[in-house]
């Protein structure tokens, strides 16, 4: 990640014309782009390139999105953004819980995609406040470390940014639409699945068991909310 | 025309049969009576007449040419017999018309009394077996005596004493060697009481009427098991002409038997598959031609996400460009831009149509939602709004989005201002007014305004969205098992009312 300066972004569309339009517009935009046109391409610019960003079309021919979306998790905390055909919710829910942090709708308008990547690579405000306890999790602010009994977890950017947006206020309700608007900087009518997705992968690295939360917990109705441990 | 008032077939045909059945048992009934009460009353006739001719023959010879009272109550008394009671006459004289006083006669003893007291009047004039004991002049017509008194036996029915009587007159003739030769002036006339045939004839009318009443009630059960045969046959086609028009086309009939009912129930089964071939066949159409919609709509996506990739590059290089090529990229932006839009309400639109469109349900405050619709396009300060606090709902923002931005964005596109946003709430239902001021829409427009590019105005070849957003509001609003309305208001201006449920249901489970 590279705050303020040039972001590398890797972008994984097999088709010629969509690549085309879209390394065309987010080369405007500033970004270095790497464009490959299948998922075995992308893994491997993945390991060469260290993108800080990869925007990937789940509708590819061999490997398809989904598995290259798990293959990147797997490697790392890049933030992926997907490129999903309109109508198609299940892609939306399934692409998600691969462990992708944001989505787009097909046909994109270039500024909609530009305001996303910037907002999963927006910075992490570090704090110097002291290292944090709560239950068996510590959360250091200052270093971004979350550790689990003295383990470190690794988070994806949004996970970390939705843990540390839940914890700062222990024991209250924060609203779909608030998560949205604070942490993925949509709107008020984001899409309320990408955080339910998103809670769905922090319990499971950070619960001990996940159908029975004690950190992240659901407040039927309203939202989620952190603890009280 | 309003309808006739009528009868149900079924009461029709039972009034039929009750009364076809009445007509013929009363004419069965009533000849068969009529007939034996004559031949009960001629052999009665006949046979009284006999005896008293019998009687009468046993008093020859005549001891006077002109007999007075005595001898004319030995007459009398001569053509008495225990049924009857006789009167004798000789021009105005007559035998006493009363026995004597005495003891009752017993059944055997006729009363045979030559003299006696005149009949007090009040006093019964016969007793209860029919006998008679007295007689009232009266009763002898001056018809019956002219007959009598021409030389001929004549008879006649009256009613005496509130019963039927029988009255006999014979003349007595004079006979010169072996024939009666003329009229000796005497004549006789006997009553005999008809109480006895009355009840017998009574007795056959009251079984006459009984047989009627008994055939009218087999009628009536024949014709319950009659109606009930036709009626059934009618009562299954009527249901099943119900089902088919509540568009249950599979709807059929048991055909029984080969009479007129069965090829009535063979024709509704043809025209029912008829029917439901044309239909299914409109629908398969209709299907293919929302399917054809859906995937054009698909296979345009790629190339206009390569177009709008592209578009804004365009756009920012317009002004950079010489002219008319600036122009053309601008032009060839901007209408990137609104094919977009039109194929993704098209992708929309059809995946209502192919019900997989779903809700993701939220608990949300209805004014901050409001708010944040009006905030996201700028016009909070265009319009006015009316938002109670602390109203909250469970519902898709993101689809009730779709709807406000709607109607608002139409209100401020076609309508006057001020544009108005009105919040209220029910325990179970939220209603959200948007009205403007202007001329509101024309009555034959109204009914058409959510229908797929409908254009109010035909002149107005292409408007500002895609002809879809109304549709797909209220495709939305249904989608929450609410509505979306539209009238004119009574002061001018359009309203769109939409009403939501305030616990809409996911189909598909709870999202949490």
């Amino acid at each position: 990640m590279k705050p303020g300066g040039v972001s590398r972004v890797l972008l994984i569309e097999d088709d010629p014309a969509v690549r085309e339009g879209l390394e065309l517009a987010l080369t405007r935009h500033g970004h270095r782009v790497r464009a490959v046109e299948s998922g075995e391409q992308g893994l491997d610019r993945l390991r060469a390139d260290l993108p800080d960003v990869v925007v990937l079309d789940l509708m590819l021919p061999g490997m398809d999105g989904f598995e290259v979306c798990r293959c990147i998790r797997a490697a790392g905390d890049v933030p992926i953004i997907m490129l999903t055909a309109r109508g198609d919710d299940m892609d939306v829910v399934a692409g998600l819980e691969a462990g992708a942090d944001d989505y787009v709708v097909k046909p994109v308008q270039p500024r909609v995609l530009e305001a996303r990547i910037r907002a999963v690579l927006r910075r992490i405000g570090r704090d110097q406040a002291e290292l944090e306890r709560h239950g068996d999790l510590t959360i250091d602010r200052a270093g971004l470390v979350v550790a689990k009994r003295g383990v470190p977890v690794s988070l994806a950017p949004t996970e970390l940014r939705l843990l540390l947006e839940l914890s700062g206020t222990p024991g209250r309700v924060h609203s779909r639409q608030h998560l949205l608007e604070s942490v993925w900087e949509h709107g008020y009518f984001g899409d309320s699945r990408l955080v339910d997705a998103c809670v769905q992968r922090l319990r499971a690295k950070i619960e001990d068991d996940s159908a029975a939360p004690v950190y992240v917990q659901t407040v039927r109705g309203f939202g989620y909310r952190f603890g009280p441990v | 025309m309003a309808p006739r008032p009528s009868l149900g077939l079924r009461a029709r045909l039972l009034l039929a049969f009750a009364l076809l059945c009445v007509v013929t048992a009363a004419a069965v009934a009533g000849g068969l009576y009529v007939q034996a009460r004559n031949a009960i009353l001629q052999r009665t006739q006949d046979a009284a007449v006999r005896a008293m001719t019998s009687r009468l023959e046993a008093i020859y010879p005549l001891r006077t040419p002109a007999p007075g009272p005595d001898e004319l109550g030995e007459i009398a008394a001569a053509a008495t017999d225990q049924n009857s009671f006789a009167v004798a006459f000789y021009g105005d004289v007559h035998s006493p018309v009363a026995p004597p006083p005495g003891p009752p006669a017993g059944p055997g003893e006729p009363p045979r009394g030559p003299g006696g007291r005149p009949h007090e009047p009040g006093g019964r004039a016969h007793e209860p077996g029919g006998r008679p004991r007295a007689m009232d002049l009266g009763v002898i017509s001056p018809e019956l005596r002219q007959v009598v008194a021409g030389g001929r036996t004549a008879w006649q029915r009256v009613e005496w004493q509130g019963g039927p009587w029988l009255i006999i007159g014979m003349p007595l003739l004079i006979v010169e060697g072996d024939r009666p030769t003329r009229l000796s002036g005497i004549e006789v006339y006997a009553a005999r009481s008809l109480l006895a045939e009355q009840r017998s004839i009574d007795g056959l009318a009251v079984s006459a009427w009984g047989t009627g009443a008994a055939a009218m009630g087999f009628a009536v059960v024949l014709a319950l098991l009659a109606t009930r045969g036709v009626l059934r046959p009618v009562r299954e086609l009527g249901r099943a002409a119900r089902l088919l028009g509540e568009g249950e086309l599979r709807t059929r009939i048991a055909v029984r038997g080969s009479d007129e009912l069965a090829d009535v129930a063979r024709t509704f089964n043809n025209t029912a598959a008829e029917l439901e071939r044309h239909v299914e066949q409109l629908r398969a159409m209709e299907a293919d031609a929302r399917r054809f919609v859906a995937d054009v709509s698909h296979e345009l996506r790629t190339p206009l996400a390569a177009l709008a990739a592209v578009a804004d590059v365009l756009d920012e290089e317009a002004a950079r460009l010489p002219e008319p090529a600036g122009r053309a990229a601008r032009l060839v932006s901007q209408e990137t831009l609104n094919l977009t839009g039109l194929v993704n309400d098209l992708i929309e639109i059809s995946r209502f149509d192919s019900g997989v469109a779903a809700l993701a349900l939220n608990e949300v405050d209805m004014a901050e939602l409001v708010g944040a619709t009006l905030r996201a396009r700028g016009w909070s300060e265009l319009v006015h709004t009316e938002l109670p606090p602390a109203v909250t709902a469970r519902l898709d923002p993101r689809r009730v989005d779709v709807i406000l931005a709607n109607l608002v964005g139409n209100a401020l596109g076609h309508g006057e201002p001020p544009v108005s946003v009105r919040l209220s709430a029910d325990a179970h239902w939220i209603t959200i007014d948007v009205r403007d001021h202007g001329p509101g829409l024309d009555e034959t427009v109204l009914p058409h305004v959510f229908d797929r590019f409908y254009k109010a105005n035909a002149a107005r070849a292409r408007s500002e969205g895609s002809g879809l957003g109304l549709a797909i509001a209220r495709e939305n609003a249904r989608l929450h098992r609410g509505d979306l309305t539209v009238a004119n208001a009574p002061d001018g201006g359009a309203v769109f009312t939409l009403r939501l449920p305030r616990r809409a249901h996911d189909p598909d489970g709870d999202p949490e």
